[in-house]
């Protein structure tokens, strides 16, 4: 998101600016201070922070500055050409710009360039290029002719790109528009013939460029009122050769070419781009800041007064001509997101139309800035299987639908929705699914006795809706008591949040065992074993002796024969499930759901006690089941696992512990509960013990099978 | 496919040489790597990591500092004082020159490239000119007290920052007197040790200095005040080399305790401008000490005493994830060390400093798949051949007949005659060797062992006539006129008309022996020649390139085979395409024309031209559970490509006849177990 903040002028000495504006606004060695150089005979060095200038020096009378001072950042002196050809150097300490270090050159200067990290680099009308050091060594040299008879440079800019100066000049013959890469160090320079598009005629007014590692974007707004995007190669694979080089829209129709002052651009960062001149509906100029990657205006502001149609940029201050007056415009340019990007530009939805999709693709919408004009193959395949499909049909499915939703019964609405999703599956399904969702509640909102179970049920189980996507859902359904639902929502949702997962618990232990006869819930993650426990218990409690448990001859014999209670009901317990099955299988998508602990912990401490020890009990059930065999897993698909119920109990207990002590039922479980695991950490510490044996055994085996230094092996090869 | 029994060798006691230091040149994307024993390697990064080019070691000319300047010059200084310049295109020393100041510890060229800064013993840091063809001494800098062991340029060129002992000075180039002096302080976590040697410096172009020292430090200075501005402990020991990006946003250093640790320049929060630098990424790929460190645009790269050479490509800056965009561990040299003379199954093994001749042993009994059979006959160690000199040794060669052995150094070329008696077998050196042949950078024998084929370093092939106990010169190919271009693979056919040439940039050259002429030259292809062989009958010549391409050219028909094309039409398996060792060497069964084995590193293929080729919905590797297997599953995806990875790491493997074949493998344990102890780490407590 980018925004212009509040102007502010550099006043002191009036500049003359003439018509022409300013020749240039150029950086010094110092953060904050930039020389300003007017359209006469005077230099301006201003401290921007403080608004005021630090010093200002004039040419003689006849003389005229040519070409904008510049700062040398290596040794932090001035230098400006006036004359074309006059040569001058001073610092902070001369005050008299006659009496400062001259240099009489051969040939006209165009241009003086400088950036930190380079001497600065003079260009001339020839367009030839000299290091300032290599020059000012001998001034009198003659400089060669670059661009052929008839070419004049039209706009120039110097780069550093991995610490070499890399010069950027646009030329221009009889509509013709040429591009020349100077790469300094090296001494190589291309030449590329700028595209302009079907109609030559068009002229190109204002020009910025930004270089990327390897490219340089040229920006030019074009007499046709587009704003076009030119990349050059810096290092272009045959030098030799005349290139062309194509530009693509960027921006159109944003700024009348016809505008008195003309047009100026500024590369703010990569996907901001500043834009000066006037609107296409007429009045004043106005300065507007782009954000080209997602084509909306971020900020914009206007200039009664008109402008130079100059506008230059540095670190984070915009600087142009307002009036008569050189204005500073500090900006702000963050990394922009869509949410961000999508800005000023309201929505206007008429209430007739069909609204917006309130959902994003992701899928389709990602790079839609600079490449909609030309759209290129997806680099990767994207998840989305069907992406050659025709869009129309699907779209027009779901408009259908949305419409039946406003007033269609429930029937109606089952049917067409059955139609849009036997239909094929489009790019931007699962918006429309989210859009028909959110309709639905919307409607369940408004009229209390309308509630679409069957529809529901269909969209949930397209396993594209998430609960993001329709947020009231849920609250919906355990409002209504549909477990049915809740436990498809549990399973196919990816982000239900704890307080959600927490309020279906609480709906799934204490919702009527008639009631749960009368619903229709998969059972299939639990596993019957409830009869088969019943029919053994001898063997059961075998196993479980087996695998360390003993419930007797511990230390705990003693709260054991303090309960008085039944010696033998945790074997009891164990052997049949304290929940029916249909209970067990919603409280199991319960387990499987994901939370974050410190998020689940206060909304487990709102469940009643008694609850709370039906669903210990029922914990404490799955454990043991959990540990008869050596896998440590329940049977039956897709169970919970034995992580999944351990973390559970924890939670459970961390939660209600003060309250669970002090039932006595639940106290009862609590000790076997402590009891077991404590006979299972005893079993796991000799499993322990005997692993470090096998191990060692193992080691014996490798090496026994290594071979040796030289040994002849029979191989066939298939 | 068929049953072969496999000579499988673990004798080969090769320990390859840490690695000293590695420049990496942007303007090329090539590395250069210089050993311990003083030997320096070029890796062509663009080709797939292959080692184009090597300089064979000198035992008194152990490199310690190795820079590129102007391009694409290579420059090296070592403890004997000299600054070394390497002959990229013969392959040769350029020249050396003495700079009278000691040991040579540190090296670095400005950025322009047009000068040379070297840091000495005696604390003298100077300054020589690059001129066309040699270096000229310029001047002194103030002299030091103590050696200076690391020196950084300023980007612009004004100013030098030197690593010395306890302190780093900042040199103002145009005076080349001292500016600043910043003490480094000694104390390593509260105890005073003895000396704080600084590594490593770093000049970043906002006169920012980074160094790296023995105390386990990294200190940021500002050079304009002297001061140090941050520092961070990253280690318990020594670290010991630095490297920054170009863009000066991130940079890389190496520890002894073998962790390398990524620095960033990030912003303080999130769209602040204000950025600072902090340790982002610590990556542990060796074990030992890291000894020298580099950053190209996309990757960091490591090497050190336990001499393998990391590349980790940074995620961030990878544009396509491929599988160029993964990690690679680089130990082996990619240029054969054996030989193997089929008829009386010797195996040559060279060494830098001596070659060993192994005899290998035999068998009575049969077996099935998979088993290992009882030896008859171990394998014998014949001859242990030490050099004189110090030179290391380039290449060698044992003629297929057993008779011969050839080996060179980077001065002289030396011929033997080897006559058996029963188990023993001695050995004469064949006198007389001519004056131009001074050093081969590849032998080879005729395959009826008559003829000796010498490459030699400036790029003219030498044939010479093997006889009773003498050789004679028959003729020399001399390279195209006005090239300079050293050969390093060489090919012969088995019927003695053909040979073929490969050298490190262009395409292949073929010569015909009848005629003693050029015959042709097989079109040049962009990445280098890794193997090369010409197929018996046939006369094909195959040459596999280091994008692991595989080319088979028809040397009498002067195109390439028609088998050839349709490999190229269709294209390599995927991942045939994705291994990441160069295939180094191939060879034919005698028996069987259709069959070429070419192996690498982590596997061996025969390719079998009479199959379909396998397209990438095919499994290329069988898996191993297939191969237990009925036949029938079997038969149901036959391809051309027979690979096994059963033997690796592999070096060499050679077809010694129609059912035997001989594999030398070097297991990584038996190097490691070599390699002198690395620095204790505790695990568990303090």
């Amino acid at each position: 998101m980018a925004a212009l903040e509040e102007a502010f002028t550099l006043p002191g000495v009036p500049l003359g600016a003439g018509p022409d504006g300013l020749l240039g606004v150029e950086q010094s060695d110092k953060a904050d201070q930039f020389l300003v150089t007017d359209g006469g005979r005077t230099v301006i060095l201003y401290k921007v922070s403080d608004q005021k200038p630090l010093g200002s020096w004039s040419v003689k009378q006849g003389q005229i500055i040519t070409c904008p001072a510049v700062c040398n950042f290596q040794t932090g002196e001035y230098i400006l050409v006036h004359d074309n050809k006059v040569l001058r150097i001073w610092n902070n300490e001369d005050v008299n710009l006659d009496k400062v270090f001259k240099a009489t050159l051969s040939a006209e200067v165009f241009r003086v360039h400088s950036v930190q990290g380079t001497e600065p680099l003079v260009l001339f009308t020839s367009g030839a290029v000299r290091g300032l050091e290599a020059l000012l060594a001998e001034p009198q040299q003659t400089v060669e002719t670059v661009i052929p008879e008839g070419e004049t440079i039209k706009w120039t800019k110097l780069f550093m790109v991995f610490k070499h100066p890399i010069l950027l000049f646009i030329t221009e013959k009889r509509g013709a528009y040429f591009a020349y890469v100077h790469v300094h160090t090296s001494g190589a320079s291309s030449r590329h013939a700028l595209a302009l598009g079907p109609e030559d005629t068009s002229v190109l007014h204002s020009f910025a460029a930004s270089v990327d590692r390897k490219l340089i974007s040229l920006i030019t707004f074009s007499s046709d009122g587009g704003i076009y995007e030119t990349l050059i190669p810096m290092h272009p694979s045959d030098p030799g050769k005349n290139q062309v080089a194509v530009r693509s829209l960027v921006l159109k129709g944003i700024v009348s070419d016809k505008a008195q002052s003309g047009v100026a651009l500024s590369i703010l960062d990569r996907d901001h781009l500043a834009v000066l001149g006037t609107p296409l509906s007429g009045g004043k100029d106005c300065l507007s800041v782009w954000n080209i990657k997602f084509q909306t205006m971020q900020a914009s502001k206007d200039f009664p007064q008109g402008t130079s149609g100059q506008l230059w940029s540095y670190g984070e201050h915009l600087f142009l001509l307002h009036g008569r007056l050189l204005t500073v415009i500090p900006y702000k340019c963050e990394a922009s997101s869509l949410a961000g990007a999508m800005g000023k530009l309201k929505h206007s939805v008429e209430p007739g139309t069909p609204a917006m999709s309130h959902f994003v693709n992701w899928e389709t919408s990602q790079d839609c800035g600079l490449d909609s004009q030309k759209p290129e193959l997806p680099r990767r395949t994207l998840r989305t299987k069907n992406v050659a499909v025709s869009l129309q049909p699907a779209v027009s499915a779901a408009k259908q639908l949305l419409l039946t939703i406003k007033n269609g019964t429930e029937k109606h609405m089952e049917v067409e929705l059955r139609k849009f999703l036997a239909a094929k599956q489009s790019p931007d399904f699962h918006t429309a699914v989210g859009d028909i969702a959110s309709s639905l509640l919307g409607r369940c909102k408004a009229e209390p006795s309308f509630y679409p179970r069957g529809c529901l049920t269909q969209l949930v189980q397209t396993h594209v809706l998430s609960h993001s996507l329709c947020p009231g859902l849920m609250d919906l359904a355990v409002e209504k008591a549909d477990v049915q639902l809740l436990q498809l929502c549990l399973q196919h949702f990816p982000d239900v949040p704890e307080r959600t997962t927490c309020a279906c618990l609480k709906l799934f232990l204490s919702i009527g065992e008639d009631r749960l006869q009368e619903t229709d819930v998969s059972t299939e993650s639990v596993f019957h074993c409830g009869d088969a426990g019943q029919e053994e218990p001898m063997e059961t409690q075998k196993e479980i002796l087996e695998n360390g448990f003993q419930a007797e001859g511990d230390q705990c014999r003693d709260c054991d024969r303090g309960l008085k209670g039944k010696p033998l009901g945790s074997a009891e317990e164990a052997s049949s499930s304290p929940v029916t099955p249909k209970r067990a299988a919603l409280l199991n998508a319960v387990l499987h759901s994901a939370y974050s602990e410190a998020s689940l912990l206060p909304h487990l401490k709102d469940i009643p006690a008694q609850h709370v020890t039906l669903f210990l009990r029922y914990l404490y059930f799955l454990y043991l089941k959990c540990s008869e065999n050596a896998t440590l897993t329940l049977p039956g698909t897709h169970p919970p696992s034995l992580n999944q119920i351990m973390d559970w109990t924890c939670l459970l207990l961390d939660a209600n512990f003060t309250v669970v002590v002090m039932v006595p039922e639940a106290k009862r479980l609590l000790i076997s509960l402590y009891k077991f695991v404590k006979a299972q950490i005893s079993v796991y510490s000799e499993l322990n013990k005997i692993q470090v044996s096998f191990r060692e055994l193992q080691k014996l085996n490798q090496e026994k099978t290594r071979t040796e230094l030289y040994s002849i092996e029979v191989l066939e090869l298939f | 496919m068929g049953e072969f029994r496999v000579h499988r060798v673990r004798f080969f006691n090769y320990v390859p040489s840490g690695i000293r230091c590695v420049a990496y040149n942007n303007h090329s994307n090539r590395l250069a790597v210089s050993r311990t024993d003083g030997t320096v390697e070029i890796y062509n990064l663009s080709a797939n990591y292959f080692q184009e080019k090597f300089f064979p070691g000198h035992e008194s000319r152990s490199t310690e500092a190795l820079c590129w300047a102007k391009g694409q010059r290579l420059f090296s200084g070592g403890l004997n004082g000299e600054i070394v310049e390497y002959d990229l295109q013969a392959l040769d020393i350029k020249y050396s020159v003495d700079a009278f100041g000691g040991p040579i510890w540190s090296l670095a060229a400005s950025p322009s490239g047009s000068q040379l800064l070297i840091g000495c013993e005696d604390g003298s840091v100077k300054l020589f000119q690059i001129t066309s063809d040699k270096i000229q001494f310029e001047r002194n800098f103030d002299p030091q007290k103590s050696r200076i062991l690391s020196l950084s340029w300023h980007p612009s060129g004004t100013h030098i920052a030197a690593g010395s002992i306890d302190y780093i000075s900042v040199f103002d180039v145009k005076s080349g007197s001292a500016t600043h002096k910043m003490i480094v302080d000694r104390r390593y976590m509260g105890v005073s040790k003895r000396k704080c040697v600084i590594w490593g410096v770093a000049f970043l172009s906002d006169g920012t200095v980074i160094s790296v020292d023995s105390a386990g430090k990294v200190q940021f200075w500002d050079s304009a005040t002297g001061t140090l501005v941050k520092s961070h402990l990253i280690a318990n020991a020594d670290v010991q080399s630095i490297a920054v990006s170009d863009q000066e946003d991130s940079f890389v250093v190496g520890t002894a305790e073998g962790t390398v640790f990524h620095f960033q320049l990030v912003s303080v929060a999130s769209n602040s401008t204000e950025k600072q630098w902090v340790r982002t990424k610590p990556f542990q790929h060796h074990t030992h000490d890291v000894r020298a460190v580099a950053h190209s645009p996309t990757a960091l790269i490591s090497g050190g005493t336990d001499t393998h050479l990391v590349i980790r490509p940074l995620m961030e800056k990878v544009e396509v994830k491929n599988y160029d965009a993964a990690l690679r561990k680089i130990t082996f040299p990619h240029r054969r060390l054996i030989s193997c003379s089929k008829k009386k199954q010797l195996l040559l093994f060279q060494f830098a400093h001596h070659l060993e001749l192994w005899r290998l042993g035999a068998t009575a009994a049969a077996g099935k798949n998979g088993d290992v059979l009882p030896l008859s006959k171990n394998a014998d160690h014949l001859l242990e051949l030490k050099t004189k000199g110090p030179e290391n040794i380039i290449c060698s060669s044992v003629s297929p007949c057993g008779n011969w052995m050839a080996y060179s150094t980077a001065s002289r070329f030396f011929l033997y005659r080897l006559s058996y008696e029963h188990d023993s077998v001695s050995l004469q050196r064949v006198p007389k060797t001519p004056a131009f042949l001074r050093s081969a950078l590849q032998i080879l024998f005729s395959e009826d062992s008559t003829k000796l084929f010498v490459a030699s370093s400036q790029g003219p092939l030498h044939i010479m006539q093997l006889s009773e106990g003498c050789f004679k010169h028959v003729h020399t190919f001399q390279p195209p006129s006005g090239t300079v271009e050293a050969m390093c693979l060489l090919a012969v056919s088995p019927d003695g008309h053909w040979l073929a040439s490969s050298g490190t940039s262009a395409g292949v050259h073929v010569y015909s022996l009848k005629q003693l002429k050029p015959h042709c030259t097989v079109p040049a292809y962009n990445f280098p020649v890794t193997a090369l062989a010409i197929a018996p009958n046939t006369n094909n010549l195959v040459i596999a390139h280091s994008d692991q391409q595989v080319f088979e050219y028809s040397i009498p028909e002067k195109q390439y085979t028609e088998w050839s094309r349709t490999i190229q039409k269709q294209g390599f398996h995927y991942l045939w395409l994705q291994r990441d060792t160069p295939i180094t060497h191939i060879s034919f069964h005698p028996k069987r024309p259709m069959h070429i084995l070419l192996h690498d590193a982590y596997m061996f293929c025969i390719i079998d031209k009479a199959l379909p080729l396998p397209n990438d919905k095919s499994l290329l590797y069988n898996p191993p559970s297939l191969t237990s297997e009925s036949g029938v599953v079997r038969r149901r995806t036959p391809h051309a490509f027979k690979i096994s990875k059963k033997y690796k790491p592999l070096l060499f493997m050679e077809l010694l006849d129609e059912r035997t074949l001989v594999a030398v493998e070097r297991p990584l344990d038996a190097i490691i177990a070599q390699l002198p102890p690395p620095i204790k780490k505790k695990k568990f407590g303090t």
